[in-house]
């Protein structure tokens, strides 16, 4: 995990932002969500991970209140999302997926367009610098990379202030310079009090940004955590591997200290060969929630 | 944390309609079609038969200027929302609307506004061609410009919800274009736009009679053709007070079909 933060994350409150519980939602028969209970607090940044065709997108579509849902109790913002009205749409913004406003218009043109749907948006130039656009502010959003249009439409996505932001792989395509500058932009609105859930197949992003991360499997939150907690019990099974005349050996256990002493008391003179202690990172006890980790064989 | 309300939807219209126009305008092969699309209609009619006459003795080039006109309204409303609302709903351009909390009734706004802008910049380049090319008399008097204004706006206005309620036809936006392509050449042909409407087969007369092209076309003749041409119409007359009556009801089933079929998404 890489540590850039500029200033400590601010604390998230005890206010909630959103509550969700027992959601279902089913496409044609065949269900996407089962059963989900989520809770965000406010001020929070919380990042939704899981496998493609998990349902992420589908369960951000209905918070945002653009998608019905089979059941369950939703509320965002003190509201029921599918009923809510344009008062409550103006306190979220959503880094949405789709197109702007016509290609053919230049990247300042379309934020200055937006800006007309906001009662208080912010300014053009301001949000030009945030997303690091602002030498392209000129340019024709038919001619920009795919990148540069996912800063657009971040841009747009918090132009009219939100308190609450969604935000469905908003880094995808982004270079690793503008995946800082995202994440700057980020911590910026965090310390603006602004409360934040946002999808990602980064695990490193999810881990960078993140209070706390929830794992979506199978139409279920199989696991809620902060990210350096997540999978707490495969955590604790570190794995010792050698080799042992020419064949890899390993050892899994939550006491590696004691196989280390054993395997050293056997080996009083010399080195133990290729002898390494691991824990598994984000990424491999993600990979164990969803279902998808390899299993660890002697090689 | 108390906010001011968010803009109106007049607001938002008007800025729709600035960024409706200003797409428009960049939109160049958009722009030559809707522009020279009518003029080379009249160029190519008026050059082949621009020395018959149809009955009564009227001048052929009279007669079409009646339906290029008809025609080209339906061309800027009707078929072009069309096929670019099936465009923004399929790039989601739409769901950004959505989840905006635009009022729809600011987005329609915004495609009239600019459907109304564009079809009186298209009658002005075609309107001087078929008077100083193919000496088509002008209306001759205030009353037959009211006229002309009424029909053109009623035919705009119905071109433009039923554009709205066409674009949510099922399939791509590519479908959907050709769809709307293929009814707007039909109901050419039923209406009169390119043979003297009286010399159609009478079924094809009174399923034309149901759609609006051939009562804008008839309310165009009633402005460009002289008054003895009437009596040589279906009705016998001009039929003024059917005509804006037929295209007010299409303006509402068309509103009514609009709101009850439009969607964000696909
Ligand atoms: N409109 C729809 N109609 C039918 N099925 C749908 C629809 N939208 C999504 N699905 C299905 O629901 C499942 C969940 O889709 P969703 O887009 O929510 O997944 P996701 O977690 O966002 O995936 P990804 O990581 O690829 O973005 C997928 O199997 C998808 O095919
Ligand atoms: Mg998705």
């Amino acid at each position: 995990m890489t540590t850039t933060g500029l200033q400590p994350p601010p604390a998230a409150t005890d206010r909630a932002a959103l509550t969700v519980r027992g959601l279902r939602k089913q496409y044609a028969g065949r269900s996407v969500l089962d059963g989900v209970d989520l809770e965000v607090r406010a001020g929070e940044c919380f990042a939704l991970l899981g496998p493609n065709g998990a349902g992420k997108t589908t369960a951000i579509e209905v918070l945002e209140g653009v998608r019905s849902r089979d059941a369950g109790e939703v509320t965002v913002l003190g509201e029921d999302p599918a009923t809510a009205g344009r008062a409550w749409r103006a306190r979220i913004g959503v880094v949405s997926q789709g197109e702007a406003a016509g290609p053919a218009l230049t990247v300042q043109e379309t934020l200055d367009h937006f800006a007309a749907y906001h009662a208080t948006p912010r300014s053009t130039a301001d949000l030009l610098d945030a997303v690091g656009l602002a030498d392209s502010s000129g340019t024709r959003v038919a001619r920009l990379s795919g990148g540069q249009r996912r800063r657009l439409a971040v841009a747009l996505g918090v132009q009219g202030r939100p308190e609450l932001v969604f935000l469905d792989e908003p880094t995808t395509g982004m270079d690793p310079v503008a995946r800082r500058q995202f994440w700057q932009l980020i911590r910026e609105l965090r310390a603006a009090g602004t409360t934040v859930l946002l999808t990602t197949h980064y695990l490193d992003e999810a881990a960078e940004l993140a209070d706390r991360v929830g794992v979506i499997a199978a139409g279920r939150l199989v696991e809620v955590a902060p990210p350096d907690e997540l999978g707490a019990a495969l955590r604790r099974q570190a794995t010792v591997r050698w080799l042992d005349d020419g064949a890899w050996r390993e050892v899994r256990t939550e006491q590696p200290a004691a196989v280390l002493r054993d395997l050293l008391a056997e080996h009083p003179h010399g080195e133990v060969p290729g002898l390494a202690v691991t824990r598994p990172g984000l990424e491999d006890v993600y990979l164990q929630l969803v279902g998808a980790g390899a299993p660890e064989v002697d090689a | 944390m108390s906010r001011p309300a968010p803009p109106s939807a007049a607001r938002i219209a008007l800025a729709r309609v600035r960024l409706e126009l200003r797409l428009f305008a960049r939109e160049r092969q958009l722009v030559v079609f809707s522009f020279a699309y009518p003029v080379v209609m009249m160029v190519v009619f008026g050059s082949v038969l621009g020395g018959t006459t149809t009955p009564g003795g009227i001048p052929f080039p009279a007669y079409f200027l009646a339906g290029i006109a008809a025609t080209g309204i339906m061309l800027t409303s009707f078929q072009a929302l069309a096929a670019s609302i099936a465009v923004e709903r399929e790039t989601g351009q739409l769901e950004r609307l959505q989840l905006l909390g635009a009022p729809p009734v600011a987005y329609f706004a915004g495609k009239a506004g600019q459907v109304l802008v564009t079809t009186a910049a298209q009658l002005l380049v075609l309107l001087p061609v078929a008077r100083y090319g193919y000496d088509v008399p002008m209306p001759p008097d205030l009353a037959h410009w009211v006229t002309f204004a009424w029909v053109a706006v009623l035919g705009a206005l119905a071109g433009t919800v039923l554009g709205i309620a066409a674009s949510a036809l099922r399939g791509s936006a590519a479908s959907v274009t050709t769809g709307v392509s293929a009814i707007a050449i039909v109901l050419q042909f039923f209406s009169g736009v390119f043979f003297a409407f009286p010399e159609l087969p009478g079924w094809m007369q009174q399923a034309a009679a149901l759609f609006p092209l051939k009562w804008l076309t008839q309310g165009m003749r009633s402005v460009f053709l002289p008054e003895r041409a009437a009596a040589f119409e279906v009705a016998g007359g001009w039929e003024h007070g059917r005509t804006a009556l037929v295209l007010l009801a299409w303006v509402l089933i068309g509103l009514a079909l609009c709101s009850r079929t439009f969607r964000w998404r696909r």
